[in-house]
């Protein structure tokens, strides 16, 4: 029953045989590009938090790095500071990341869109103040290296299929998410709150929800950076990385499933070779933007949505483009 | 159902709603006319908390709801239509009336259940009422205009209001999808037994329909009451109907 609806879509198919593909990919590739495709996995599982908010519910989350940022001091300073257990210190960061975005949410959740994000950059801020500041608990810009993992992950090869795994989790619980009549509710108040508000929807609750479901991901997928990276520092949570995975939802197209895990996977490949070659990657970055913004404005797995929606779509084609992108 | 009483609203200096009474009577079709710009559309808003009153009462079923938000409003029953068509641009005809089904089933909430299965029937039985299911899978956005219009409605009926407020039903309409929008109208007050209240300002169209009629002008009533006795209204005569 919950699973039925999605079996029958096409791009369920591809993905398993991506995913399957993904699996066998360690026996096959030498030990830098697992640790790349890894750091891919990190991003683009960011990116699609992000997006459950900036795609799905116009909400404009300009400082989602924050809660990927909480998500992995949370994690990494149970790990090195503590006792704790690895799992225990595994879950802490997720919910941590939902604690924040839960506070942060309530002050700029009054706010709409521009002001709404200009809010969020200067509380996430202060959270970045805090991490940079506080030497003594945090190392402030130093950060914390060589974190503790658990054994049977603190391999390249062991490190990667455990965030594959999470990462397969997490895109089919958003999926099965923004399928539900909250993610329908949600896609409708991107729309239209006015109207929404109109049939009897409380709005704000409703995007609260969202930036508490969407920030609880950013916290997984900061969990998943300490795991690859063993270590944590204030970079995580400072807004140039928040508008970089923003970049990736605009990139990859927003307003569809799969969009941000294709922009994630084309930033970080930017970052990592053209990055080797020169420190000023970024300018590529720049001119890839002035075209998207000219010729792709809703991204490149938008690109199919803007046909479908100039001609008239099947129900088919409406359901496997939400579901594929 | 319905009292709206000595209602005022200013925008700066602007006094757009300024004394207004109205009353709808539960089965009633009731119409609010004036020309363009006499407060109809701010009194709408008034009622269903897009915006607040300044002074006056609105009571809804004896309750107090002039100072609620929309979606509180909507819960206590009323569902509106707006004149601009208020839809959900990207989303499937289907989907924009499933919304409002789903808010009415307290279902909008739900995690991990796909909302495709769900409020199915009651969706498909509204999108045939107002005779746009064979359009059920298209993008919303790309309807005509008349066919979003009726969509707008449809969503309001997602609610299964006992009031329905319709703003201009038929504004920017061709004659026939004008004719055929006024039948809808009164079908479903008919056949349904909608409490419906419209505000139009093309009086030949309200005549026909409404058994109820309030005339606004500059933010006032001037009156409300049958057709018959707001066409010999010596007042509505001069400032509406002009001498004729």
């Amino acid at each position: 029953m919950l699973f039925g609806h999605m079996l029958r879509q096409k791009s369920f198919g591809i993905s398993i045989l991506i995913f399957g593909i993904l699996l066998i990919a360690p026996a096959l590739l030498p030990r830098f590009y697992i640790y790349f495709l890894a750091v891919i996995f990190v991003t683009a599982l960011l990116a699609m938090s992000l997006n459950l908010c900036v795609g799905h519910g116009m909400l404009f989350q300009f400082h989602h790095g924050v809660f990927y940022g909480v998500g992995a001091y949370t994690a990494g300073l149970l790990l090195a500071k503590t006792s704790m257990p690895w799992w225990l210190a595994f879950m802490a960061g997720p919910l941590a990341a939902a604690l924040a975005g839960l506070l942060i949410g309530l002050f700029c959740i009054r706010l709409n869109r521009l002001y709404f994000g200009m809010l969020q950059i200067s509380l996430g801020s202060l959270i970045w103040a805090i991490a940079f500041r506080w030497y003594a608990l945090t190392g402030g810009d130093d950060g914390i290296h060589g974190i503790p993992i658990p054994d049977f992950i603190a391999s390249t090869t062991g490190s990667y299929y455990f965030v594959l795994i999470v990462l397969g989790i997490c895109l089919l619980l958003m999926y099965l998410i923004l399928k539900s009549p909250f993610g329908s509710t949600l896609q409708a108040i991107r729309d239209n709150p006015e109207r929404c508000a109109a049939v009897g929807i409380h709005v704000r609750r409703h995007q609260l929800k969202a930036i508490i479901i969407a920030t609880f991901f950013g916290g997984v997928a900061g969990v998943l950076f300490v795991i690859v990276e063993g270590s944590i520092f204030p970079d995580l949570l400072f807004w140039t990385l928040s508008l970089e995975i923003f970049i990736m939802c605009l990139l990859g197209g927003w307003f569809t499933f799969a969009g941000p895990i294709l922009g994630a996977a084309i930033i970080v490949s930017l970052r990592t070779f053209v990055g080797t070659y020169t420190q000023y990657w970024t300018l590529i970055l720049g001119v890839i933007l002035i075209l998207l913004i000219f010729f792709l404005p809703e991204g490149i797995m938008g690109y199919n949505y803007r046909q479908l929606f100039r001609s008239r779509a099947s129900e088919d084609q409406v359901e496997s483009f939400n579901a594929s992108g | 159902m319905l009292q709206v009483e000595d209602l005022h609203k200013s925008f700066d200096d602007f006094k757009a709603v300024d004394g207004v009474h109205l009353s709808v009577e539960k089965g009633q079709l009731v119409a609010v006319i004036g020309p363009n710009g006499a407060g109809k559309t701010t009194l709408f808003n008034l009622i269903c908390g897009q915006l607040q009153p300044e002074s006056g009462k609105i009571l809804f079923n004896d309750d107090e709801i002039g100072r609620l938000p929309p979606f509180e409003i909507c819960r206590k029953g009323i569902a509106r239509s707006f004149q601009i068509a208020n839809i959900f641009q990207r989303l499937s005809v289907f989907r924009n009336v499933q919304v409002s089904v789903l808010s009415q089933q307290r279902l909008s909430n739900k995690l991990f259940h796909p909302a495709a299965q769900l409020a199915v029937n009651e969706t498909n039985h509204i999108l045939e009422s107002v005779g746009l299911l064979d359009k059920n899978a298209d993008v919303a956005g790309s309807l005509s205009h008349g066919d979003k219009r009726i969509l707008e409605i449809a969503i309001a009926l997602g609610n299964e209001p006992e009031l329905l407020i319709l703003d201009e039903p038929t504004a920017g309409m061709s004659p026939d999808e004008t004719a055929t929008t006024m039948a809808l109208i009164q079908r479903l007050a008919e056949k349904q037994g909608l409490t419906i209240l419209f505000c139009e300002h093309d009086m030949e169209v309200v005549f026909g329909v409404a058994q109820s009629i309030m005339v606004m002008q500059q933010g006032r009533t001037i009156v409300q009451g049958d057709p018959q006795a707001v066409r010999e209204n010596t007042e509505v005569q001069q400032a509406y109907l002009g001498d004729e």
